[in-house]
């Protein structure tokens, strides 16, 4: 267990900035997963992190110790790949024990640690076995052994699951998180995907470019997301955005209209520039259906529009609305809803539910 | 019977036909030839009649036999000595041409050892076939580690991101793209006994203490110095394989390591060397070969001297067939060596298998 700090990290390669000033705190014992569409490096940050890649200013903390010049074996991390990265020429066994093997750690020590890993992720019944002869699930756990064998302070996680069929992602999505649970490390997890992110995370750190566009739980990003980017990058369906004018009336409010949405006010974040068009945003599952304009509440706001699709899932019904302006709006209604294909409807939305950004 | 092969692919088999021809006539005709040939008297041109002649062209090469001979005794019994305090025996000849020993009948000496005040003599119907046999055996055995442990050496360095690297490429793998005959004749140059490159910079190295040695000149250097000559010129080639393999391996597996703290070495031992394993065999099957076919560097720079020391097979079966004009001797040579070929290429494939796990 080990607080890492990140201080105004920054890599460039050549003349290409990578990370450009990056500050992270992760308390010990935090689950942290760093999120960003790819590109935005996340793994780089990660393999910074893990000293697989050199920084160019800044500096890393781990356990309170700079770790900026010390290679990786002296970070007490332990990495887990994307592909795996577990020896084909050795067995389970020998993959576990790779590290302890390196060390030249004696035998009955080796074995013990290892069937502990082993019976921490049960499978002590695959130790024998070749990574051949195991699934996509299995190897990636034998790779998790390996990490918790090496007893580090920090576990990296580089997307992880990203080679899994979907079923089998959320399995072992559930295991980490109770790993997780169970060894009480501090973990960071770099995944490209936001459904990964809220599930596991303590904080969510989203990247976007090389730099943090949010840090917070991940109730914090869903319902208040600093900017644009954020909030179209958390939350499925994405969340819905029209151009407004927005003239203030006080208080952070400001009065918004727009061809498709009902005038109302709404409540921004942060200020918005004066003069300029903002950006309302409503998340798909903050509307819901009502008769028609006017039996919307004082503390609503409204849209109308055409069902263009149906999508029912059963536990949600994703409704496709083609609005007069021929914008699009995905809305999330509860799954029995009887809605048509086609049909004219009026969705309503609270008004403390909408968001409203600067247009970037 | 009609299989998929015969049935309606005309136009298939209309392409396939001048390549088919092509191979026919000169690899696959030529090959059965050969083992006919072998076991025949053909000569290359002759007025007689080819006649069958079973096995005799194998009797008269594989023939070897271990006689003992005893010293000579003066009157006394005493062992009689040359000038040197040498025991002295009676000639070979004696035993191979006498009458009494008809098994031995036309063979000469190979080699010799002492037991005791006896000598075994290794007769052989063939010396210079069996001298040949050996150089080969013993140009393989060398040239195999030398050539690929130099190659996966020069591959590791090679494979680094460093500036310029590509000029060493270049230059590593420069002599496999020069002719070997060329090769042979510039080494010819460099191994010369009087003013050679070699001799000259061995002797500015030792300060002008070396004497000059005529490497292919002498019994105990000269194949030593085709066999180095050979390890260099192909070196390259085999270079780029090992770097073909050597960039297989996931460098997430060498992430691991460096995580886990591996040195240098284990790093190497427990990555590199398990992700080069079909490399290795590919290599190893690809240099021995190559080794067994040794010729143009023996036909260019010793033709087979000083005094046999660098007789190899395929110098002797030509030499043979067309030198001599002894046809069915060349080809009883050839077939030798295609059956030790596949002998020890089904062996390493044996050996290197792919081995099931329970």
């Amino acid at each position: 267990m080990a607080h890492v700090k990140l201080t105004s990290v920054r890599k460039s390669f050549g003349s290409v900035e990578i990370i450009m000033g990056v500050d992270i705190e992760i308390d010990s014992g935090e689950f942290v997963v760093f999120v960003g569409p790819s590109g935005c490096g996340k793994s780089t940050l990660l393999r910074m992190i893990a000293g697989l890649e050199d920084i160019t200013s800044g500096t890393i903390e781990i356990g309170g110790r700079v770790v900026n010049d010390l290679p990786p074996k002296d970070r007490s991390i332990a990495m887990v790949f994307q592909s795996y990265a577990i020896f084909p020429h050795m067995s389970v066994r020998e993959n576990v024990g790779f590290g302890l093997t390196i060390k030249g750690v004696d035998k009955a020590e080796k074995e013990k640690k290892v069937l502990e890993a082993a019976r921490i992720l049960q499978m002590e019944n695959l130790l024998d076995r070749r990574p051949s002869q195991l699934s996509g699930g299995q190897r990636q756990r034998v790779a998790i052994g390996r990490a918790i064998v090496r007893d580090p302070s920090v576990f990296l996680f580089d997307e992880p699951l990203s080679n899994l069929d979907a079923a089998l992602r959320l399995d072992m999505r559930m295991e980490i998180g109770k790993l997780h649970q169970s060894l009480g490390a501090s973990m960071i997890y770099v995944t490209h995907d936001q459904i990964e992110a809220m599930t596991l995370a303590d904080r969510i750190v989203v990247l976007k470019d090389g730099q943090v566009m949010q840090t917070g739980t991940p109730m914090e990003l869903f319902h208040n997301p600093d900017n644009l980017f954020v909030a179209g990058f958390i939350g499925a369906p994405r969340m819905n955005f029209f151009e407004v004018d927005a003239a203030p009336v006080g208080n952070g409010a400001y009065r918004i209209g727009a061809p498709d949405v009902a005038e109302t006010v709404v409540t921004a974040k942060k200020p918005l520039p004066e003069g300029e068009r903002a950006i309302l945003g409503i998340r798909p599952q903050h509307l819901s259906l009502i008769d028609d304009a006017g039996a919307a509440s004082a503390d609503q706001g409204v849209l109308t529009g055409k069902v263009a699709l149906v999508e029912r899932l059963g536990t949600e019904t994703i409704v496709n609305l083609s609005l007069p302006s021929g914008a699009v709006l995905i809305a999330a209604l509860d799954g029995d809803n009887p809605v048509a294909m086609g049909s004219a409807v009026t969705l309503a939305y609270a008004r403390t539910d909408a968001h409203l950004f600067a247009k970037e | 019977m009609a299989t998929k092969l015969t049935r309606s692919n005309g136009a298939g088999w209309a392409f396939a036909l001048p390549g088919v021809f092509l191979i026919a006539m000169f690899i696959i005709v030529p090959f059965l030839f050969g083992f006919w040939f072998s076991l025949t008297n053909q000569r290359l041109v002759s007025p007689n009649p080819t006649q069958f002649v079973g096995i005799e062209n194998y009797q008269n090469l594989l023939g070897l036999a271990v006689i003992t001979i005893e010293p000579e005794r003066d009157d006394k019994g005493q062992v009689v000595r040359d000038d040197k305090g040498e025991i002295a025996y009676p000639r070979v000849r004696t035993i191979t041409r006498s009458d009494a020993y008809p098994q031995y009948s036309g063979m000469r000496e190979w080699f010799r050892w002492q037991w005791g005040d006896n000598a075994n003599v290794v007769i052989a119907s063939d010396v210079v076939f069996m001298k040949a046999l050996a150089n080969t055996f013993i140009f393989v055995l060398f040239i195999v580690p030398l050539q690929g442990g130099g190659a996966l050496l020069l591959a590791l360095l090679i494979n680094q991101k460093l500036r310029g690297i590509n000029a060493f490429r270049t230059i590593y793998f420069m002599p496999v793209v020069i002719s070997i005959v060329v090769i042979s004749l510039l080494w010819r140059f460099i191994y010369d006994g009087s003013d050679g490159l070699l001799n000259n910079i061995l002797n500015v190295l030792s300060f002008g203490l070396f004497q000059p040695v005529d490497w292919l000149g002498r019994t105990d250097t000269a194949l030593g110095a085709i066999i180095v000559m050979s390890a260099w010129q192909a070196v390259g080639f085999h270079m780029v394989i090992w770097l073909s393999g050597l960039q297989t391996i996931p460098p997430t597996l060498y992430e691991v390591a460096a995580i886990e703290g591996a040195s240098g070495w284990q790093t190497f031992r427990y990555v590199t060397w398990p992700g080069l394993r079909n490399t290795a065999i590919l290599v190893l099957i690809v240099i021995t070969m190559q080794a067994f076919a040794l010729f143009s560097q023996i036909d260019v720079m010793t033709k087979g001297g000083p005094l046999d020391a660098t007789q190899t097979l395929v110098f002797q079966a030509v030499e043979r067939g067309y030198g001599k004009q002894d046809i069915s001797g060349g080809s009883a040579i050839s077939v030798i060596l295609f059956f030790m070929v596949l002998a020890i290429s089904l062996t390493q494939r044996f050996l290197t298998r792919e081995r099931k796990y329970g």
